[in-house]
């Protein structure tokens, strides 16, 4: 592997989260510094900021978009106890000519009463929905009734926990078979309650997220976690940050009829893979699109892949590692990626076109 | 035999230092981007964040040579599945090798007797340096002086090509007429040297017995001394007996053990069958040769044809899916390969396939090859396809539309929904109202549909014209998609009526639409003031029967709703009001109504 290319992501304080869009044409990334940008990719690869704007008034943890059936909406989550909504608006003639859009805020959800750890939207056939979490251990299902109007959005139902929520991740299946699912995960340190991820199943009946399993294996803080894509399995697939990597595989007990059913789906949990390779806390998880691969992040300051052959046999195949050079200079980067350098780098000149490769000069 | 084990690469991400930072990543199509970051809840300020990097696969989809075999082999993938074809040659060497080793051991499946022969052909095609150096040699100016020389002819002698070797070696009889004797005896014996033709109706015995014969007359050339003179036609001789300290002497010639193997098995076991290969190469890399690369356990466990195992150590120790998903591939296709059985009850073959087919899918133009892939994995293939295809960038409309194509033939109707309504959306939001109704249509998403036609008809409101009207006057069936598109389109048809000047037939038209409902309440007054350019006319129109209908029309929108006043202008009918409807008061305008409509039913029954 090698690096192709590096942006100059201009953030005036530490990225917390960085998004890719559906179509991996655009990416949203939000920092501490309170803002989020949002960069779109150009026919030779070139990456542009064309909007940045203050989204909150504490650090921003997460960035996520919405399917792009809904338009161009992004939700963000904050230190400062709210999660937003934001949408596209085509800009003036000379705004597009300068490459530039505007973000509108089209709701704020204030519900929280602490730090909003998470937020993630919905699998698209549910509709326009999102979940949020918290530091004080509430998640909280919300839709928006009619696609059409992003400002109003209803609180579907609030989830009390006793332990601090940290991450959140949606079953991304779409098949009947599958009732629709929420993963929480608990970076809690209480070591009185075991069992830091809950899953959640939705319930045709009631129309309510109800607990469904409670994996109690997982008894160190979690800090990510990640069902794979389904692609025509009956069973689920969930990766979990927490000191380790470990892979689950959920296998729904019995068969779900949508009418009748009363409470959640009865599921078998095995353990498919764990690894310490990180040696340390893990604190991110994520599946590429094919669900081929498993990227995890750790304390080693490493990124790992992970990959399973044919006989689901996981192995480590790639780590990404700092090569130990200190970070370029102070944060005063110039606004425009072309002028920008620091003395350990060259970048890829935004004006120089056709080159993929940018040339590394080492530190 | 024991799993061979790679050990993961460590890419290095430039400017930061993994023991104070974190490396933070998102998945990407084609590509993981990375960046620094510190995973702690505290959210202090520690520094400004420099750099997004992209990081990519070595081995790539982004090579043009790559590229070029993943299109070559693709059109032989989907020819394969219909009939076999010959494979062409692939120029990347280690697959190369392996690729051909199988073929003659798997696919080619010779016989003991041709065996040797297609090895030694295999052998050959990968030691292409010995007749670029034999070529050096016979280019120079005095060819039997030439250091490389004598390496030439031995290499050919180890390769089995006994005719080169002689052709080579007259240029050192030349040199030396003294010898002359020597060189014609080791010629003949070169030249006799039996070669199985599996063409004659010669045995395999029959062959065996002629060969044994001819070694036994090498061999009486060397007990008799007589190329004791020369050491270099010794050796040769006792190559051609199969002595093996002298077959070691050359090792450097060989180069690798499967070279020594091949030749060994030439000059001592020329009639190997199949199932002794494993046997031979197992003494050799035990005995002389350390199997080191994984190369080498790929090619032995090809010779003890244990396929499994070759797919096995390939898939791991090979980046590559295309190699190993085409190989797998093609020995299933020869019924060689047993399904294992997968916990998600797939088969081997298609395992490797649907990986292969998805590193190809983010590619920006290889993905439609991707697709034929997915096609011949009978039980993952489609929900692969599904999920990849909605990925698929959609930049301009005519490469939405080639997606589109891809799922309607393979009745991926969701697929097809999805994208029509994220143009449409698209379409909407860049105020093409026409592409967005269009696209609408396509997703038949009859709210979205009702959205961009009440745009349309609110534009029309403000100004006095519609857009895009080839569109709306072609919807034909389409128009039933929702209410308010139906009603959009027989609209329009009224204003063309009116403009043909067949006024009863459009009369007729814009009364349906209030009776018939197919207008909505907040249209009617807009509609009724379009009536009265109508009951205008000198000539009745509205029967009687009609313009009772208008007035209750009129009726049903006055008792008590609050209706806006139509505020387009009149215009565009061809109607020039005496006076300026727009600044008549709404109670007045309405009155203005009920009196024409009420002369104009007067005159009907005046009429009878």
């Amino acid at each position: 592997m090698f690096v192709a290319r590096s942006i100059a992501a201009d953030h005036k304080d530490l990225i917390h989260d960085v998004s890719y869009d559906f179509h991996g044409r655009r990416m949203a990334t939000c920092s501490s510094d309170q803002s989020v940008k949002v960069w779109d990719k150009s026919d030779n690869g070139e990456w542009n900021c064309t909007a940045s704007w203050k989204t909150h008034s504490g650090s921003v943890w997460r960035v996520t978009w919405a399917h792009p059936e809904f338009g161009q909406v992004l939700a963000s989550c904050s230190f400062d106890r709210t999660a937003a909504v934001w949408e596209e608006i085509v800009g003036e003639s000379n705004d597009k000519q300068r490459g530039l859009s505007h973000w509108i805020k089209r709701t704020t959800l204030v519900d929280s009463r602490t730090s909003v750890t998470d937020v993630k939207f919905a699998p698209k056939h549910m509709g326009l929905m999102l979940t949020t979490c918290s530091a004080d251990g509430v998640m909280r299902v919300y839709e928006a009734p009619d696609v059409m109007n992003l400002s109003q959005w209803s609180l579907q139902q609030e989830i009390s926990s006793k332990l601090s929520c940290s991450c959140i991740s949606w079953s991304p299946s779409s098949s009947r078979a599958h009732a629709p699912m929420i993963a929480v995960g608990s970076d809690d340190s209480n070591t009185a309650y075991s069992g830091k991820v809950h899953i959640y199943e939705y319930i045709e009946n009631t129309r309510k997220y109800a607990k469904a399993e409670n994996l109690m294996t997982v008894t160190d803080p979690v800090h990510d976690i990640a069902f794979a894509p389904n692609l025509g399995r009956s069973f689920h697939v969930l990766a979990i940050a927490t000191k380790d990597v470990r892979i689950f595989k959920l296998i729904p007990l019995r068969k779900e009829s949508a009418v009748g059913s009363s409470g959640p789906t009865k599921l078998q949990v095995q353990i498919l893979a764990q690894f310490d390779n990180h040696n340390s806390q893990v604190w991110r998880v994520s599946w590429n699109i094919s669900s081929t691969l498993l990227a995890s992040s750790g304390d080693d300051g490493c990124v790992r892949l992970w990959k399973a052959n044919y006989m689901d046999n996981w192995k480590c195949t790639a780590i990404l590692r700092g090569d130990g050079s200190p970070v370029a200079g102070s944060s005063s980067q110039a606004a425009v990626p072309s002028t920008a350098g620091g003395p350990q780098h060259v970048l890829l000149q935004a004006s120089s076109a056709g080159r993929k490769k940018a040339q590394l000069i080492p530190g | 035999m024991e799993e061979v084990d790679v050990e993961p690469t460590t890419t290095p991400i430039p400017g930061f230092d993994s023991n104070q930072k974190h490396l933070g990543f998102v998945w990407g199509p084609g590509d993981i981007l990375v960046y620094e970051t510190i995973y702690k809840a505290s959210g202090g300020s520690a520094g400004g964040c420099p750099f997004v990097h992209e990081v990519r696969k070595d081995e790539d989809i982004y090579s043009p040579i790559l590229r070029k075999l993943f299109n070559e082999s693709h059109h032989i993938f989907v020819g394969l599945q219909r009939i076999r074809e010959d494979l062409p040659m692939y120029h990347v060497s280690s697959l190369e090798l392996i690729w051909n080793l199988c073929e003659v051991l798997f696919i080619d499946a010779a016989p003991a007797g041709s065996l040797v022969l297609h090895l030694l052909d295999w052998v050959r095609l990968h030691k292409a340096d010995v007749d670029e150096k034999a070529r050096e040699v016979l280019a120079s100016e005095s060819p039997a002086e030439h250091q490389a020389y004598w390496d030439v002819v031995i290499s050919y002698v180890l390769q089995g090509r006994m005719d080169e070797a002689r052709q080579v070696l007259v240029k050192q009889a030349a040199l030396q007429p003294a010898a002359r004797v020597m060189f014609k005896l080791l010629d003949n014996l070169l030249m006799k040297m039996p070669i199985f033709n599996p063409g004659e109706t010669q045995t395999l015995t029959e062959f065996d017995v002629k060969w044994r014969h001819w070694r036994e007359e090498v061999d009486h050339c060397l007990q008799d001394q007589s190329f004791a003179s020369n050491r270099h036609l010794e050796d040769i001789c006792k190559i051609l007996v199969g002595d093996e300290d002298v077959l070691l002497e050359y090792k450097e010639l060989l180069s690798t053990w499967y070279h020594f193997l091949v030749t060994r098995l030439l000059f001592s076991h020329p009639t190997v069958k199949p199932t002794e290969l494993h046997y031979y190469a197992q003494v050799l890399t035990t005995t002389l040769y350390m199997i080191q690369k994984p190369l080498d356990s790929i090619l032995l466990a090809a010779f003890e044809f244990d396929i499994h195992q070759v797919i096995k150590d390939c898939s791991i120790a090979l980046n590559n899916w295309w190699f190993v998903g085409h190989l797998t591939d093609l020995l299933d296709h020869c019924k060689l390969l047993q399904s294992h059985n997968l916990h998600f009850g797939s088969n081997l073959r298609e395992f490797l396939l649907l990986e292969y087919a998805s590193g190809l899918f983010t590619h920006h133009s290889l993905w439609q090859l991707a697709v034929d892939y997915f096609d011949h994995c009978p039980e993952f293939g489609r929900v692969y396809l599904e999920l990849q295809i909605e990925r698929v960038p959609l930049d301009t409309e005519r490469k939405a539309l080639k997606v589109i194509r891809i799922c309607e033939q393979r009745q991926m109707t969701e697929q097809v929904r999805s994208i029509c309504k994220i143009m449409a959306k698209k379409a909407l939001r860049n105020n093409r109202l026409g592409s967005a109704l269009s696209w609408s249509i396509r997703a038949k998403d009859a709210a979205f549909a009702t959205l961009i036609s009440e745009r349309f008809l609110q534009d029309y409101c403000a100004k006095g014209t519609f857009s895009d009207l080839d569109l709306i006057d072609n919807l034909g069936p389409a128009m039933l998609l929702s209410d308010r598109l139906t009603f959009l389109g027989k609209y329009r048809e009224f204003h063309r009526l009116y403009g043909e000047k067949r006024f009863s037939d459009a009369a007729k038209l814009l009364l349906s639409l209030m009776t018939a409902k197919i207008a909505p309440h907040s249209f009617w007054m807009t509609l009724l003031t379009d009536a009265l350019p109508l009951l205008e006319q000198k000539e009745v129109i509205f029967s009687a029967d009609q313009t009772h209908e208008l007035m209750f029309c009129l009726e049903e929108l006055t008792s008590g709703k609050s209706v806006p006043t139509p505020d387009r202008p009149m215009q565009v009918l061809g109607y020039t009001p005496p006076y300026p409807l727009s600044n008549v008061c709404f109670p007045f305008n309405l009155l203005i109504h009920c009196f024409i409509i009420c002369s104009n039913l007067y005159s009907c029954l005046a009429r009878g």
